[in-house]
Order: structure tokens, then sequence, then C-alpha cells
């Protein structure tokens, strides 16, 4: 898969959340969109700092030929980009890293897959879920948020599977954090999960414990998103690796987690 | 036709344009953005004798136009370079230049003579100022007396083309830069990043898991003009100008002060095509300014 430096246009920008919003990019000349695999992601150039900011890639519609990351709003990259007017151009490097599994020998009709989302985390795993869902997977998503009102996605992912929700505070779904949630008691096939570093890690330490294959994605910082500055690794068993390149997702057996 | 060839030593460039050690990887990170045969060279990783896992994760952090790094030579070794790297680099049209580091000075020589007989890496650059390793690097970079016996060992057992990767953390840059003329380097290259420091306030903590790295990016441009200048004047043999790099017009900075090349290291990051712009701004640049050799530019700078 090609790596390409394309001009996108903000067809639309919406806040989701008080810190969320969502872009919606078509490129600028037409050009067909490159073929995406769930869990990867763009590095989007910004005026306000000098480093490109890597976003999970939220969803594809080759249709549409359009393509949406959901961002948070982190500091003065992202603040930029959630606030430009919709026509305005963005510059974007994509597709980057590895992405989820989801090829035929783990992906079956029938397959029992747990989507387990954080925050902002929850992005790729739309994009992931409508694949599995594709493929006859049977899907269900969990995410998880401090309140009600930082909830993400939660109708778009309910069209494609059952979503189980929980919250800090209680105020929507269960109360407690996503290792909390009753869907665990249930078994799966597999559990792809993104979010903040100490969710993911409680969740690396649940499918352990229940013997299930876990895979997560990584957010360590990043500059050239290629491979080349070796400043995001992450030490794993074949030691460090660039989370960029080799990642961003990850099995956890491969993790000194 | 405008003719950008430079030589630096024996060395003979197509273009003054090569990528800086650590910033562009082995070039096949960057093939499927950057024509790689368009080049004039590319500087592939700081390698080290033995494997080396380099410093723990945060390795970076973000600073107004700039960059902090830590990550302290990560490399798989010169054997694992030669056997598993090489073969797959070695037919880009374009020089391949190895950067080389080592905690000793028989480290050092003995990375250059695994190196040399290598058909298609016509030179190597010393790394005698890397700021991110306990042992080596900049330890011998910031002396006289350090950078002499590094390079007289390595003249001794590399016969190609050998440029001096100097530290711009010294009193006196062009003391240095003399000192590695008098033992055969063939050129110098300038700068290496600037030592620097951030700190997380809310957690009252160093960024770096190292405490201190190296400054690199636009931020550091003018330090390195500055210094391009003084030890251009100060040596005979070519300086390869870098630091902060991110325009065509920022290159031409470098050339006016003194340089012969230049290369760029963090505008890689964060445009991947930079080098090729850069190769068609000098084209127009000669144009416009009616110099048919772009060497002819060198260190023109109008006092």
């Amino acid at each position: 898969m090609k790596k390409q430096l394309t001009d996108f246009i903000i067809k639309t920008s919406e806040m989701l959340t008080p810190s969320c919003g969502m872009l919606t990019l078509m490129p600028v000349d037409g050009s067909p969109l490159p073929e995406i695999k769930p869990g990867q992601f763009v590095e989007v150039a910004v005026n306000s700092v000098m480093l490109r900011r890597p976003i999970s890639i939220c969803d594809v519609d080759y249709e549409a030929n359009e393509l949406r990351l959901l961002i948070r709003n982190a500091g003065k990259g992202t603040s930029e980009m959630l606030g430009l007017p919709e026509g305005s151009k963005l510059n974007i490097l994509l597709p980057l890293g590895n992405g989820f599994t989801f090829s035929d020998d783990v992906v079956q009709p029938g397959s029992r897959m747990l989507l387990v989302g954080g925050g902002v985390g929850t992005a790729p795993l739309l994009y992931l879920g409508r694949i599995l869902r594709r493929k006859g997977a049977e899907v269900t998503f969990l995410t998880g948020a401090k309140t009600s009102a930082e909830l993400l996605l939660v109708d778009e992912m309910e069209r494609i599977a059952p979503v189980a929700v929980t919250t800090d505070d209680g105020s929507e779904g269960e109360k407690g954090f996503v290792v909390d949630s009753t869907v665990w008691q249930k078994d799966y096939d597999r559990v792809y999960c993104c979010g903040p570093a100490p969710m993911m890690k409680a969740v690396a330490a649940l499918a352990r414990r229940k013997e299930v294959e876990c895979e997560v994605s990584l957010e360590n910082m990043m500059a050239c998103g290629l491979g080349a500055c070796l400043c995001c690794v992450e030490k794993t068993v074949k030691g460090n690796v660039c989370v960029c390149s080799e990642g961003p997702v990850f099995n956890i057996n491969e993790l000194t987690w | 036709m405008v003719n950008l060839e430079v030589n630096i030593g024996s060395l003979k460039l197509k273009n003054p344009v090569l990528t800086a050690s650590g910033t562009f990887g082995y070039g096949t990170e960057f093939a499927d953005l950057v024509d790689l045969n368009r080049l004039g060279g590319f500087v592939v990783k700081g390698t080290t004798l033995n494997h080396r896992e380099g410093n723990d994760y945060p390795r970076m952090a973000e600073t107004p136009m700039g960059m902090l790094n830590a990550v302290g030579l990560q490399n798989k070794g010169v054997d694992y370079f030669i056997e598993h790297i090489y073969p797959e680099i070695k037919n880009i049209d374009s020089k391949i230049i190895v950067n080389v580091s080592g905690a000793s000075v028989s480290d050092y020589v003995a990375v250059a003579e695994k190196l040399a007989p290598l058909e298609n890496i016509e030179a190597i650059e010393v790394n005698i100022s890397c700021p991110n390793v306990k042992q080596g690097g900049m330890a011998f970079g910031t002396t006289c007396a350090g950078a002499a016996e590094v390079t007289r060992a390595i003249r001794n057992a590399y016969p190609k083309t050998m440029i001096v990767k100097l530290s711009p953390n010294v009193t006196d840059i062009t003391e240095i830069a003399r000192a590695v003329e008098a033992e055969g380097a063939d050129s110098v290259s300038l700068i290496n990043t600037l030592l620097g420091m951030a700190v997380d306030v809310e957690r009252q903590k160093p960024v770096l898991s190292t405490v201190t790295g190296g400054l690199s990016g636009p931020a550091v441009k003018p330090v390195a003009v500055r210094m391009v200048w003084q030890v251009s004047r100060a040596v005979k043999i070519p300086v390869i100008g870098l630091g902060g790099i991110a325009s065509g017009a920022d290159a031409m900075e470098f050339i006016l002060a003194g340089a012969s090349a230049i290369q760029v290291g963090t505008a890689n990051f964060f445009n991947p095509r930079i080098t090729m712009e850069i190769i068609d701004y000098m084209e127009d640049y000669c144009h416009r300014h009616n110099v048919k050799n772009i060497y002819e530019l060198t260190g023109a700078l109008k006092l």
C-alpha cells in the first residue's frame, strides 16, 4: 500500500462533544482514496505547530470518496484543525501504520469480536466494526467515557452492532470502567482495543486472564510517521520498535505490559 | 542548463542536497514519497559496532519551531547493515553515506573498516557529536584532542571520503574543525543538534527520559548558518551545512554562507518531499541569478 501526500478539503466539521469533533474530508483533486485498513492513521499538517499530527482514521466511504477523522482537542495542532472552517484544505500523509487484524484466517462468519474503545479511542473501531460485520463476524462494541456527555459515536456504532456503555459516574450505561462491564461475562474470540494507555493495560490484563486474543492500538508521541525518526518506540518482546510503522496496533503478546 | 554537481573530497554529488542522519532512515522509508535517485545523497542512520536499543521512551519533545530528541543511536549494528540493509539500497542511483558512531576509538575504527570494502558506500560521516549517548559521541567532539584522536585513527583505517560531523555544543567550533582537518578529514558537516531540555510543568518532570536531548528544526537555523560561515572561513576542506533547513531559500543561506552541500533533517518529518522541493528551488535560483554552476555560490556571500 503506497503512502501518499494529498490535499484534502474539509467538507464538514462538527463538534460532537465539547472537546471532540468530526471532520469529513475529500481529496481536493477528486483522486480516489487509497486502500485503507481499519486501525491505520494519517498525519495532518497544521500551521500552528511544526510536526504533523497523527490522527487515527475513524471511517472510510469509498463510494463518496470521503474520509472521516474524529479529533480530540488536545493542544494547539488539534485545536487548529477543529477550528478550520468547512472548505479549508489540509495536507495529509496517508495511509500509515499496520491496522487491526481482519484477515480471513482470523475473522470468520460467526467469530465473536469485542471492540473496546475509550473516549476518542473509539474512533478506529467504527470502521473496523463495519468491516468485521461485513465478513459475518458477531460484533459487540463496548465504549467508555467519564460521563454521558463525553460518549462518542454510540448512535453510529448501534447501526452496525450492539453497543455496551460504561461511564465513570454512571450517567449512562453501567457505572465503572470498560473492564467492569457485564459484556465480559460472554466469551469472545478476539478483543480489539483503543483508548488511553491505563485503560488498554487493564483490558490487556483482563484478556490475558480470560485467555482471549487481544490487539491494542498505541498512541506514542510521533514525529515522522514513517519509521525513520525512531521517536515513538514501544518496548516489545523484540526490543524497541516504532509504533508508527510496526504498529500502531500490537497483539498484547508482543508487548511487555 | 544549470550544473548542480558538487564535490566533497573525491565524492561527486549530482546536487548538493543530502538527507541528515537519523532523519531519513535508510531511504526506503521515504521511497513512496521521494524519488531517491534525484537526491545528491543520503546519510543513513548512525551505525555502531554492536546492536543498540537506544534510550527509553519518551525520546521526543516538540518545542517552538523545533524538537528535542534523545533516540540514543538505536540501530542493529554494522554487520546487520551490511548483510540486510546494504543489499536493499546499494542500487539506488544516489550517494549513500553511512553515519558512524562508537563508544570508543576502536569501535569507530572497527565500523569504518567493515564499511570500507562496500563498493557503493563511497563515504562515511563520523559522528563525534551525538549528545544522547553516555559514552563516546559528543565526548569526542567537544575537545580538539578527542576530535583529532578519532579522526586520526579512522583516517588510518578508511581510505575513502571521510566527513566528520561536528557538535555545536562547544566554545569555538572552528578549533574543532581545524583539528579534524589537520588529521585528514575530507570534509566537515555541521551542526549536529544543540543540547536542550524541556520540562513538563504539571508533572514537574523532564519530558525526555534522558532529561536532556538534542534540539533540531528551524529554531536552530541561525546558529547553524553562523557556524557554517565561521568554519568555512577557518578550513580549506568543503563544509556540509545543516541545521533547520526547511525550504530552498534556507538551503541557499547555507550555500552562500560557505557550505558546498547541505543536509535536510527534521524537515523530512513534516514535509517528506522537502528534498525534492529544495533541488527544484536550487535549479530555479541558479537560473534567476545567471549562475551556471552552483558551486560558484559556495561562500559567495557579499559582505
